[in-house]
């Protein structure tokens, strides 16, 4: 049974003069089986705190801890995370040309199973998913998201996400610039990724819709570099219908209206 | 690749002080001044390492020259008073011209008309360490002759070349010379293109080895619909110079020209210099071209200039264009890779890797593109090191 803790994490980022504190002390446990919503406003730290886990270079811990299953995160490099099954789906995957898709999936699964899969097998794992997504085969040998739409893009990290199968998920706003077709396919990768195993998921959002696919276990409001609240399911339902108003003092609307 | 700067044009902004139209060319060396440094032509080039090719080096040796001649290809090696040689186009510095005034034999290389050829290699060893030696090659590509040659430049010492390029009437000549020389090699060469009427060529220079490496690639076509592509692809290490200087004289009507070079730098001292110069004459209605240098800069203490020069003389063409940018090495897409569990060593392999993908993609010879990516692969085991 996995489990990601996060304790009291500060986090800042190296501004153009001096650092400025982003992450305020989160506290968070997620477990295998579990999935969170992160659910708060533009700018509250919602993808600061994914990017922290990650390891991305530009964030500094200030303090705080990160564990998985008792390992300390921060301690790794960031292949080390992902190879200790940490994912990261991106809100804005990266470009890099000249690499084919084919070929970094291929690499990043021998480096996070510590064997190259047998490439018959593998064929046919990568297309079966491929297809599960509704993902066009010649997409394999283009370069990594070099052209492709916010939605393609979007589908790809979910399709990273199966064939890399982690024990903790972290989807940063894998919602946002999807249409109702995408958002339904991505989800239901989701879904299957999570039904595929005993999984943890930290659903990072900036709205409600796609709680109406992937049903969270747990609702967390984030405002100001911190968890403010935490309920189950419901308290998405007040999100919907106020807003996150209460915890900014500024009118942002949660759901689409 | 996230760039430093990146100046894409739809038209020419960076318009040379002394037109490209009006720099001398003469076959013979004295009629060139010894260079100081300070030349518009010479400025990049560190003089002091050319072992004297610019000041009247005499020779001291000979480049053996050695071809593996594809069947019905033609090798003939002549003395210098042969009428054919010369034609292509007229040297455009001072080295291009002791070369020429200098070298003993040259190697002639024809291609049959009408028939398409299986490659054929031309290798030249230098003359060895401290030695100098002069050359001079010419590949002629018959009317609608289709054909491979590559060059493969070996070895130590200083050589100072012309290679001719005739491409003859409807004729599809692809190139490919590698500077895979000795750490201590100096290599200042002109290369004279001359594309008949819908003639086309694929140059591609490769660079790797050597101390000081210079290559001039000129083409002028001689009739309409005429078409150059012109790559490049060069690694420097530390302490290693290497300078491209493609220019495209545009002047006959309805051609195109496409010029893509890119390198990799690594290591204290290394320095790459691409000056890429497009100048489309009143003639030339209808031109359409793009050049683009790109620099991936992989450590500290390396250095890239990257001029584009886009002189046009008539307002009747199809497209004008040209792009430099030099990055460093792109920290969100290593994240991106070392975020899925790929090490950060593999990570800059592959991007780097896919840095060059797109040239070596080009080069139709698998032996060649084999021996590419296991050169950049040696290449990168280095870094760090």
């Amino acid at each position: 049974m996995a489990t990601l803790e996060i304790k009291d994490l500060h986090v800042s980022v190296v501004s153009e003069d001096a650092p400025k504190e982003i992450l305020k002390g989160v506290d968070l446990t997620i477990k295998a089986g579990e999935t969170h919503a992160i659910m708060g406003p533009n700018g509250s730290g919602k993808s600061t705190l994914s990017y922290a886990i990650a390891g991305h270079p530009k964030y500094t811990i200030t303090s705080g801890t990160v564990t998985l299953d008792g390992e300390d995160v921060l301690e790794m490099s960031v292949d080390e995370r992902a190879r200790a099954g940490l994912f990261l789906a991106m809100q804005y995957p990266v470009e890099v040309p000249g690499v084919s898709m084919s070929n970094f999936l291929r690499t990043a699964a021998t480096a996070v199973r510590g064997e190259a899969p047998n490439l018959r097998h593998w064929v046919k794992e990568v297309k079966g998913a491929m297809a599960d997504l509704d993902i066009d085969p010649a997409f394999a040998e283009r370069s990594v998201n070099e052209g492709f739409s916010g939605g393609e893009k979007k589908r790809h990290e979910i399709l990273q996400l199966g064939l890399l199968q982690p024990k903790i998920a972290i989807l940063d706003e894998t919602d946002s610039g999807l249409d109702v077709d995408a958002l339904r396919v991505v989800s239901e990768g989701v879904n299957r990724y999570k039904a595929s195993g005993e999984v943890g998921v930290m659903l990072i959002t900036h709205y409600t819709r796609i709680l109406k696919y992937i049903q969270p276990d747990f609702v967390h409001v984030f405002a100001n570099g911190r968890i403010v609240e935490s309920g189950g399911r419901e308290l998405a339902d007040v999100l919907e219908s106020e807003g996150y108003v209460k915890y900014t003092g500024k009118t942002e609307a949660a759901a689409i209206s | 690749m996230a760039a430093l700067s990146t100046k894409p044009h739809s038209h020419g902004a960076v318009v040379p002080v002394t037109s490209r139209a009006e720099h001398f060319t003469s076959y013979d060396v004295n009629a060139f001044e010894v260079p100081g440094g300070r030349e518009e032509i010479w400025r990049f080039t560190p003089l002091k390492r050319l072992a004297g090719l610019h000041s009247g080096a005499a020779a001291t040796g000979t480049a053996a020259v050695e071809v593996s001649a594809a069947s019905g290809v033609t090798v003939e090696t002549v003395g210098r008073d042969d009428s054919r040689l010369g034609t292509a186009g007229v040297p455009g510095d001072r080295v291009a011209a002791q070369a020429y005034s200098s070298f003993e034999n040259a190697t002639i290389v024809t291609l049959p008309g009408d028939v398409k050829s299986e490659p054929t290699t031309v290798t030249v060893t230098g003359a060895g360490v401290d030695a100098v030696a002069y050359g001079h090659i010419q590949v002629k590509a018959s009317q609608f002759a289709e054909g491979t040659v590559i060059l493969d430049f070996r070895g130590s010492g200083a050589y100072a070349d012309n290679v001719e390029f005739l491409v003859a009437d409807g004729a599809h000549l692809t190139v490919i010379t590698i500077h895979d020389w000795a750490d201590d090699a100096v290599h200042v060469s002109q290369h004279h293109v001359k594309l008949g009427r819908d003639a086309t060529i694929k140059h591609t220079v490769v660079t790797l080895g050597g101390n000081v490496v210079r290559v001039t690639p000129v083409v002028q076509y001689a009739g309409r619909g005429g078409d150059a592509e012109l790559f490049g692809l060069y690694f420097a290490d530390a302490g290693q110079h290497q300078e491209h200087r493609p220019f495209i004289d545009h002047a006959q009507a309805k051609c195109r020209s496409n010029v893509v070079y890119k390198g990799a730098l690594q290591g204290e001292g290394a320095h790459a210099v691409w000056i890429g110069d497009v100048l489309i004459r009143v003639a030339a209605e209808g031109t359409e071209t793009f050049e683009l240098n790109r620099n991936l800069i992989l450590t500290d203490g390396a250095r890239a200039d990257s001029v584009p020069n886009l002189e046009i003389e008539t307002g009747e063409i199809e497209g004008a264009g040209h792009a430099s940018a030099t990055g460093r090495f792109d920290d969100e897409q290593l994240f991106y890779l070392q975020a899925r569990g790929i090490p950060e060593d593999q990570a800059r392999r592959l991007v780097v890797r896919g840095f060059f993908q797109e040239l070596i993609a080009k080069i139709a010879v698998p032996e060649v593109r084999e021996r590419l990516e296991a050169a950049i692969e040696a290449e990168l085991e280095a870094v760090g090191t």
